[in-house]
């Protein structure tokens, strides 16, 4: 099988990154930062996601064709969420709140 | 007999419609990643009202959000998250063809997925205790009384096809434990643990999301 092994090392160091962005996280939450709270929750969140999919899901190893299709998840979700937010963010006439 | 087809044979796990486990492997793992766009949609969709809830209705957010236990949330987070370190031992274990060190691993990755389910119903159960659950019994102060039963209302529904999304992988990692354990996962065909272990992963992903947005929103305000 000529899969990619990796060494061990790569899966506990990201392990750790990801533990120490777990606790970052929740230590920002408790600073009122306006909206850069929301900003640095997701994207703490979209980087440990993101280490996730490249290296213990093995993207990063994989073939570009692979690569494509995760490329396409976030791409027709960002749609989804794009297009329905430029509807209701856009009414004017509604009372927010 | 053809020469290709008995040589075909030889080859354990290889089904007969793929030329070789190489391209076999890549094709379930494209197949495997097929389906986890359609459940980033599915979840995305989930995401998507609460997106729109939460720009109309973001001090009622605020003040809910506050309600759930950021102590029992954090340790959540980082039972899953070493549940996937796990199971990103087990397919290690599993390209390597260490049946032992395998089924170690995927013992541990059921274990703390059932120490996360356990979490959840014990939080789920505080939520009723409280009466934060939606519907006749609900209370809350008088300001975000209606709005939010709506953050409640996405809690429940968000983290409990994410529970559901748990129960299913655990079910998974059942056969998985059976099929190492009876031989059937070998060092040549070992993709049934590598695809369960994306799946595994990605209900992962879907909780680091789930998990800022329901827990840390207005921490800092209340």
């Amino acid at each position: 099988m000529s899969a990619h092994i990796l060494p061990k090392r790569i899966y506990y160091t990201i392990y750790g990154i990801l533990i120490l962005c777990t606790f970052l996280t929740v230590q920002i939450a408790f600073f009122d930062l306006g909206p850069l709270n929301t900003i640095a929750a997701i994207g703490i969140a979209i980087l440990k996601a993101t280490l996730v999919i490249l290296y213990f899901m093995h993207v990063k190893y994989s073939s570009r064709l692979t690569a494509a299709v995760v490329a396409g998840s976030v791409f027709w979700l960002a749609i989804l969420v794009a297009l329905t937010m430029t509807d209701y963010l856009t009414r004017a006439w509604r009372t927010f709140g | 007999m053809p020469e290709a087809v008995r040589d075909h044979s030889h080859v354990p796990g290889l089904a007969h419609h793929f030329d070789t486990l190489d391209q076999q492997t890549e094709a379930t793992t494209l197949g495997m990643w097929v389906f986890l766009v359609t459940e980033v949609l599915f979840f995305g969709g989930l995401f998507t009202v609460y997106t729109v809830y939460r720009s109309w209705y973001p001090g009622a957010f605020a003040a809910a959000s506050h309600e759930l236990d950021i102590t029992l949330g954090t340790i959540n987070t980082a039972v899953l998250i070493t549940s996937s370190l796990t199971m990103a031992l087990a397919v290690h274990a599993a390209q390597l063809g260490e049946r032992r060190t395998l089924l170690i691993f995927l013992a541990a990755t059921m274990l703390l997925g059932g120490v996360f389910l356990g979490i959840k119903g014990f939080e789920y159960y505080h939520k009723f205790v409280e009466h934060h659950v939606p519907g006749s019994s609900f209370q809350f102060e008088q300001e975000y009384f209606r709005h939010a039963q709506i953050f409640f209302s996405l809690y429940f529904m968000m983290t409990g096809l994410h529970a559901l999304h748990m129960v299913i992988g655990f079910g998974i990692m059942l056969v998985m434990f059976w099929w190492a354990w009876k031989g059937t996962i070998t060092l040549e065909y070992y993709s049934p643990i590598e695809i369960s272990g994306l799946y595994w992963h990605f209900v992962d992903i879907v909780w680091i999301f789930l998990f800022p947005l329901l827990y840390l929103i207005g921490r800092h305000a209340h």
